[in-house]
């Protein structure tokens, strides 16, 4: 047991050692300053040109976001009709069909906005043309527009004054090519030597030792796994995601993937502080943040490793912990660790069911998505941290009778109106979809659809609940993961969710971006000693509490009709 | 909004060639020089294959170990759990049962030594391992029905225990197949 719990403390602090160097490294990128790929320059440069673009012309805030909404917009047709048609293309050894209209509007958006949420099984349900000229190109690039989206707020910040966030396709390309390619080859060998597969060969059917006859998918999928982590995609090969054992074949690389996914949302925070020069800035964030992650983390390893009570009644030994769900090489402990992990940030890749966790940990996932700023997605992470800043000035300057500032900018009545905006449609993401789905499933389950609403859920009761609730929390939050038992491969779920997903993701962009902008074209303040201190500990403190209430004030009903009501039921 | 369509389309393109083509040629490509081949590892006995090394397979006779339950039958062209929520009273009663048949094969061993893994389901589906309790308390049976003595099985066992990564970082766990293709080959 004890080296269960030595896994899990090294991984976080092998995160940490790595996330530091990393983020000083990407600030240089950024900056425009020496690194060790400075040689692939003329190769970033080459590929710009060719693609008609002024790469040194910076854009103001609109048009950062003009460019970033139409190639988007191109991914999203694009992903579409691939998925739609994949039964007719190349590389399909399986002879998988082509995705419904619905599903594959589902998962093109899912893959574009960087949520990975699978309402089909890898195995199955796509092509090897699919898995890597749809979702290994997506989760690319969706990764590198989160992160190209937090730069502009870098390039906000770090100005006096400036109208210029920078140029969306030149740092797109740069993060592509010098951050995510480079350790995505190095991730990838290192599953590879570990047993993932790399061959293009597809089903094998083989005879058991025992006599029977069974097949095992395969396929390309060290290099999307790779992907998939480093940029808090989460969208696995095979249907059970990083709990296959081919995705995902012993403790190292478990250490490994759980690692390499919080390695950019962690660097992207020290970044902030090298390129702005705000060092302490940057700490204050990270402490926050892990204060946030071991608030959910401790609840949620406790539970898991004492394990499920009505087992124990059962009067059978959980030596262990709770193994519903969860595998033997990686234990309770690091499954739970991955479980709050994979949802603070928004990958939502899986090594242990989720569906079959306690409540107490249910509630623990639940609450890392809906806050999703502790360490967060790529890029978005920050980004939606950012907004809960802005709240807590305007509430610290409401409080001390001052207009509000942030590192010298007034922030005024337009600024608070989108952050409030962005705060709260989450709410009514999650909980509209959410009462959509429980009203048709109440008042009308048998309702002639392609899945019957009687015949969503896999568990009935508060847990079934969950099922609904979980799935939009994890949509809405670019998450990805789910409770899989919902069937959700029907047009009502893959619709609203495909929906929930699209404004999940874009409005918490264009959100801060819009801010960023707007602060950044406004006139310096030199600070004073009137001035709000944001990187003392007073400040982050109270953003903390800005946190926990909006969290709570809006979401405390349905999650005690979900997780809470079902953990009373069970003691 | 149409001054960049054109670059979109472009930068995809380009993309396309550097993520979805170089990208997977290149890991392909080094995969070759892994274990297996870049194919998945498999285990061969008197010159056929026998499985997947990490791929768990089905076990039900007596004198084989057993593995844990599996939500898609071991079948190896899907995957997934059971995704029963802990307080499902259905999901309670598939528990009791995997108890009672265990109990039914394994007259000697008593409830409260049964280890919770062996059953509930894995969440792959596929799990190849479990852990060495869950192999030592299977022993009895499997002396019995192969006539041999229970040290042999025990020192198999132990033999077969792979200890954490590092011997730091994790969980002790037995390759349930590679144990089976031993055990056919002990006299």
């Amino acid at each position: 047991m004890s080296t269960e719990w030595m896994g899990i403390i090294a991984s976080f602090l092998i995160t940490i050692i790595i996330a530091y160097p990393l983020g000083r490294y990407i600030a240089k990128v950024f900056a425009g300053e020496k690194t060790i790929l400075d040689f692939l320059s003329p190769l970033e440069n080459r590929i710009l040109r060719f693609c008609g673009i002024d790469y040194k012309k910076g854009m103001n805030w609109k048009e950062f976001l003009k460019a970033m909404l139409t190639v988007n917009l191109v991914w999203f047709v694009y992903a579409f009709f691939v998925l739609l048609g994949q039964g007719h293309l190349p590389l399909n050894p399986d002879k998988n069909p082509g995705m419904s209209p619905d599903l594959s509007f589902n998962t093109a958006i899912s893959f574009m906005v960087n949520c990975n949420l699978q309402d089909y099984s890898g195995e199955t349900g796509a092509t090897y043309l699919s898995q890597l000229f749809v979702f290994t190109f997506l989760q690319f690039l969706s990764a590198a527009t989160g992160i190209a989206c937090l730069v502009a707020l870098f390039n906000g910040l770090k100005e006096k004054t400036t109208n210029n966030l920078g140029n969306f396709w030149a740092i797109l390309t740069k993060t592509v090519t010098r951050i995510l390619l480079p350790l995505c080859i190095v991730i990838a060998v290192l599953l590879a030597f570990n047993g993932t597969p790399t061959s293009f060969d597809g089903k094998d059917t083989i005879t058991t030792l025992q006599g029977d006859t069974v097949q095992v998918s395969r396929g390309p999928a060290a290099g999307m796994i790779a992907i998939k982590h480093l940029g808090t995609n989460g969208g696995g090969w095979f249907g059970a995601n990083s709990a296959h054992p081919f995705e995902n074949p012993n403790y190292f690389t478990n250490m490994l993937e759980i690692i390499v996914q919080v390695l950019i949302p962690v660097a992207m925070i020290f970044a902030l502080g090298f390129y702005i020069k705000r060092r302490k800035l940057s700490w204050m964030i990270f402490a926050i943040m892990t204060l946030g992650l071991f608030c959910l983390l401790v609840p949620t390893l406790v539970t898991e490793v004492y394990g499920n009570p009505l087992i124990t009644k059962m009067g059978i030994a959980q030596p262990t912990g709770a193994m519903e769900g969860k595998e033997v090489r990686f234990g309770p402990a690091a499954s739970a660790y991955w479980s709050i992990v994979t949802t603070i940030i928004s990958t939502g890749s899986v090594n242990s069911m989720h569906d079959s966790f306690m409540p107490v940990s249910g509630l623990m996932q639940m609450l890392g998505m809906l806050v999703n700023a502790f360490y967060g997605g790529c890029g978005v992470g920050l980004l939606n941290y950012y907004i809960y800043i802005i709240i807590t000035v305007f509430i610290a300057g409401l409080m001390v009778g001052r207009t509000p500032e942030f590192l010298g900018h007034k922030v005024e009545a337009r600024e608070v109106k989108i952050a409030a905006l962005v705060t709260l449609l989450s709410a009514f993401i999650i909980k509209g979809g959410t009462a959509l789905a429980a009203y048709y499933f109440v008042y009308h389950n048998n309702i002639d659809w392609a899945v019957k609403p009687s015949a969503w859920l896999n568990n009935p009761g508060y847990h079934g609940f969950s099922e609904m609730f979980y799935q939009y929390i994890s949509s809405n939050a670019n998450n990805g993961s789910g409770y899989a038992g919902l069937t959700a491969n029907n047009p009502f779920w893959n619709i609203t969710t495909g929906f929930a997903m699209i404004l999940g993701r874009f409005l918490p962009i264009i959100g801060p971006v819009a801010i960023a902008g707007l602060l950044a074209n406004k006139k310096y303040i030199p600070e004073s000693a009137g001035t709000l201190q944001v990187d003392s500990m007073t400040f982050e403190v109270t953003t903390f509490a800005v946190i926990v209430i909006i969290t709570a004030l809006s979401y405390f009903p349905p999650l005690v009709l979900g997780p809470i009501a079902e953990y009373f039921s069970m003691h | 909004m149409k001054k960049y369509l054109l670059p979109s389309l472009k930068i995809t393109l380009v993309f396309l060639v550097i993520c979805s083509l170089l990208y997977p040629l290149l890991i392909a490509g080094i995969g070759h020089f892994t274990p297996g081949g870049g194919r998945g590892e498999t285990i061969v006995v008197n010159g056929k294959v026998v499985g997947y090394a990490n791929i768990g397979q089905k076990f039900d006779q007596d004198k084989y170990f057993w593995p844990r339950p599996s939500a898609v039958a071991f079948n190896a062209a899907g995957s997934g759990g059971s995704n029963k929520g802990p307080a499902n009273q259905d999901y309670l009663k598939d528990v009791q049962a995997h108890i009672d048949s265990f109990l039914i094969h394994n007259p000697t061993v008593k409830k409260e030594n049964i280890p919770s893994e062996l059953v509930t389901y894995s969440g792959s589906g596929l799990d190849p391992d479990i852990s060495p309790q869950a192999a030592y308390i299977q022993v009895d049976r499997i002396a019995k029905v192969r006539n041999l003595p229970t040290d042999k099985i025990n020192s198999l066992i132990a033999g077969h225990t792979e200890k954490p990564f590092l011997a730091l970082f994790g969980p002790e766990k037995i390759n349930v197949l590679r144990l089976n293709v031993a055990l056919d080959e002990l006299h």
